[in-house]
């Protein structure tokens, strides 16, 4: 008999200290820096208490990287960046630099290389987002792909600070939406109930769990074909595809039916007004690989019309405050439709209850 | 040499354009392996179909419960064999990563040569929860890159119902806006939960994010369960030269339209130099030989919005700290929520100090674990029990800055109302 295989323990470490990551000159200062200005788009200058000063050059990358393109990224880092680099959360990569000098000759290397230097201040940025068809197990779309696509129509304003405050974008390949809130975010919306396939449920779902899982109680334990399975009240159904992860015999996922929609007006940041969540402002485009020409129009005439409409520091939620929503589907030639009225939970606050109207 | 390459006629569209392309990075990988060359066959069938192929299952590493994300291929043939069999099985690795996400070139290095080796050689840099991603290796080698990356320093990041991963700003690394030590907080919470992070048996996932500053570049109140929002409680601070030079570039229509009409609380004013008032709350600070800043520190909520406007001219204060938000997240099931107001303000300078937040964040994870329901995230149990429930539990006073308004109902049973009120007067007698 062979002798059991002794297996490797893990070693609990936990989160690594990123102390002997920084830069040199971030750790000296850390803690202890006085402001920053931005010298052009794309880099970032702080000025320490110590008189330190450091400058941040910041790029696109496609996040999904292969080996070679990481490599290629720490080749340039070598070359300029003491060895160190650094992500953001939308996924750019940071050089960081203590001459001045270094700069331009980073930004030639990076572009030369392929990767946009922006990203930062008042430009649209780097689009957080999800994992799709490559690698998600309930996709209705992709990630990788919608994103690429867009970011090619949205190269310039990656370049530039022309909008009149940073624009955050996320796409979601489900409405469970893992892209996160958003300046402007695109994420599927189903429109048809699931397909249930009734000779799988009573193997691979736990009924009872999945029954819980429905936020409108639509689903009952059912016998179809004299088997245990699950049931949906279609009237009531709202497509929103929650029992798709616990069940996958309920289909959710549709070619046709599987639409996207596009929500605006999310803000994290405490800036002026408090963060607000996103808001659905149309739906119903199709879901259209491998370039979703038709989502990429929409998003390109919302942050047009915002572009030229907003004032400077009015985040997109900003923005809709001060013109108001009548005026924000009138100046984007978007349909307001009876489904953009919320009914779910809490909904009557979102309803204007004062003469408060622009006309 | 790999095999020969799928056609990939809607992928290949993806190759054109400015932005850097992941697909012309999956060929290059293609070209050494068979992995990654029917991983393409299988996302182009995806493209054409507009459909998933992938399943989960159970795929780990010795020792832990989580932090594999693993993924067979559903695509078959009529006899039930994967139509693309190299990527039959292309399972991701979570790993956590160093806060504010830093990294030297020979661990970049180390990773890829790691993930060549083992994996298919796609890393993400980084997923939505904050961990690096090594994606796409066969369940043979998960235990293999596991042992490399872990003998590295690096540990697997959650998954299923534990603690998630984190991920925390660059804050005081690079940021003058930084209220605290985000990365000392970070590790000191995280690293107190590895056993929930490693071992999923809670009743949903919980996250922590760490931003340095109300401006919250971790989205940490929309995504969180606990978010740690830095903040200061005294004066803001200001700097003279710097509020001058400030004004010299931008004029007085920008002071007006851009800093002081967007100061939600009116807080901010523009005066005349002899009618700036003085006192113990009040910031000012000249911008020309006529006209100053006057800032009244109690109206201020720290939106950080004149400050992101004059950098430097105005800062946060010394008094700094953080505010505890509890119950963000996102739709499912009851619809999304933002974090509420549970500590108004903690410092976190000290180790005693970062001691109070982890038992804080003890507690409220014991708690979840023992109240909340299957699937149910803090937020949604606190939706359910009411927030009043949840602070007696967790033996924190109500206070005014946890709401918006007190209710505006009268369905309430108050006959504890004389007790609570002897309470509160005994609490201040008693300080």
């Amino acid at each position: 008999m062979n002798a059991p295989v002794q297996m490797r323990k893990p070693k609990e470490t936990g989160v690594p200290d990123n102390k002997k990551y920084l830069h040199p000159l971030l750790l000296k200062n850390y803690g202890n820096w006085k402001y920053h200005d931005r010298p052009r788009p794309g880099v970032l200058h702080h000025v320490s208490h110590s008189g330190d000063e450091v400058w941040s050059v910041r790029a696109g990358t496609q996040r999904q990287m292969d080996v070679y393109t990481i490599r290629k990224l720490c080749d340039i880092a070598d070359k300029f960046a003491e060895g160190r680099v650094r992500f953001t959360i939308r996924s750019n990569i940071e050089y960081i630099v203590s001459d001045e000098s270094k700069v331009a000759p980073l930004i030639a290397e990076l572009e030369k290389s392929g990767f946009p230097v922006g990203g930062t201040g008042n430009s649209v940025t780097m689009i957080a987002h999800t994992q799709g068809w490559l690698h998600c197990d309930i996709p209705g779309t992709d990630a990788s792909g919608v994103v690429k696509a867009l970011m090619d129509e949205l190269y310039d304003e990656f370049r530039r600070e022309e909008m009149p405050n940073r624009v955050h974008l996320s796409t979601s390949c489900c409405e469970i939406n893992c892209g996160g809130q958003a300046d402007l975010a695109i994420i599927v919306q189903h429109t048809k109930p699931p397909v249930i396939n009734h000779d799988l449920v009573a193997n691979v779902c736990e009924r009872p769990t999945v029954v819980a899982r429905c936020p409108v109680a639509a689903i009952r334990p059912a016998m179809v074909n004299g088997k245990p399975s699950l049931e949906i009240d279609e009237a009531k159904c709202m497509c929103c595809g929650a029992c798709y992860p616990p069940c996958p015999p309920m289909q959710i996922n549709d070619p046709e039916n599987s639409k996207l929609a596009i929500w605006v007006g999310g803000k994290n940041s405490n800036a002026r007004g408090k963060p607000t969540f996103m808001k659905m402002v149309a739906s119903g485009l199709p879901n259209n690989a491998p370039r979703w020409p038709e989502v990429g129009a929409v998003v390109k005439n919302i942050l047009h019309v915002y572009k030229e409409d907003a004032r400077p520091w009015e985040r997109m939620a900003d923005w809709i405050d001060r013109i108001g929503w009548p005026s924000f589907f009138e100046k984007t030639g978007l349909p307001f439709t009876k489904y953009l009225i919320d009914d779910w939970r809490g909904s009557r606050a979102n309803l204007n209850s004062s003469t408060h109207i622009r006309f | 040499m790999a095999k020969k390459m799928h056609d990939t006629p809607n992928l290949d569209q993806l190759e054109s354009g400015p932005w850097p392309s992941f697909v012309t990075g999956l060929k290059e990988l293609a070209k050494n392996k068979d992995h990654v060359v029917d991983l393409l066959g299988q996302l182009e069938e995806s493209y054409k179909t507009r459909k998933g192929y992938w399943k989960g299952g159970t795929v780990g590493v010795f020792g832990y419960g989580g932090g594999v994300i693993p993924r067979f291929t559903e695509l078959k043939n009529e006899d039930g064999t994967p139509k693309f069999k190299d990527a039959a099985e292309f399972h991701t690795l979570r790993v956590m990563p160093p806060p504010g996400m830093h990294y030297d070139t020979d661990t970049l290095r180390q990773f890829c040569d790691i993930w060549e080796k083992h994996g298919s050689g796609l890393i993400a840099f980084h997923g939505q929860s904050g961990d690096i991603m090594f994606q796409g290796a066969t369940t043979e080698n998960v235990q293999k890159a596991f042992d490399e990356f872990n003998e590295m320093g690096f540990d697997l990041g959650g998954a299923g119902p534990a603690v998630r991963t984190s991920m925390s700003c660059v804050g005081a690394a690079r940021c003058e806006q930084s209220c605290y030590d985000e990365a000392k907080a970070h590790r000191a919470v995280l690293n107190t939960f590895l056993d929930d992070i490693h071992r999923p048996s809670l009743p949903y996932k919980f996250k922590f994010k760490f931003s340095g500053c109300p401006n919250d570049c971790m989205n940490s109140v929309q995504r969180a369960d606990m978010a740690v929002i830095g903040t200061w409680r005294d004066n803001i601070r200001t700097d003279e030269a710097l509020a001058k030079k400030w004004f010299a570039k931008h004029g007085m229509d920008e002071l007006v339209n851009d800093v002081v009409a967007r100061c939600p609380t009116k807080a901010f004013q523009l005066k005349e130099i002899g009618k700036v008032k003085s006192g113990d709350r009040i910031s000012s600070v000249a911008v020309n030989d006529t006209h100053a800043v006057e800032i009244d520190n109690r109206d201020c909520v720290r939106c950080m919005h004149c400050i992101n406007v004059m950098t430097g001219a105005l800062a946060a204060g010394t008094d700094k700290g953080a505010t505890v938000l509890v119950g963000g997240k996102s739709h499912l099931k009851i619809g999304g929520l933002l974090g509420t107001v549970i500590l108004p303000f903690i410092k976190l300078d000290t180790d005693e100090d970062v001691e109070k937040l982890v038992d804080f964040a003890q507690r409220t994870i014991d708690f979840f674990a023992e109240n909340a329901l299957e699937h149910e995230r803090t937020g949604e149990m606190i939706e359910r029990i009411g927030l009043a429930n949840f602070l007696e539990a967790m033996e924190i006073d109500a206070d005014p800055a946890m709401v918006n308004s007190p209710r505006m109902n009268p369905y309430v049973r108050t006959d504890g109302w004389d007790d609570e009120v002897a309470k509160i007067n005994a609490k201040k007698n008693a300080a």
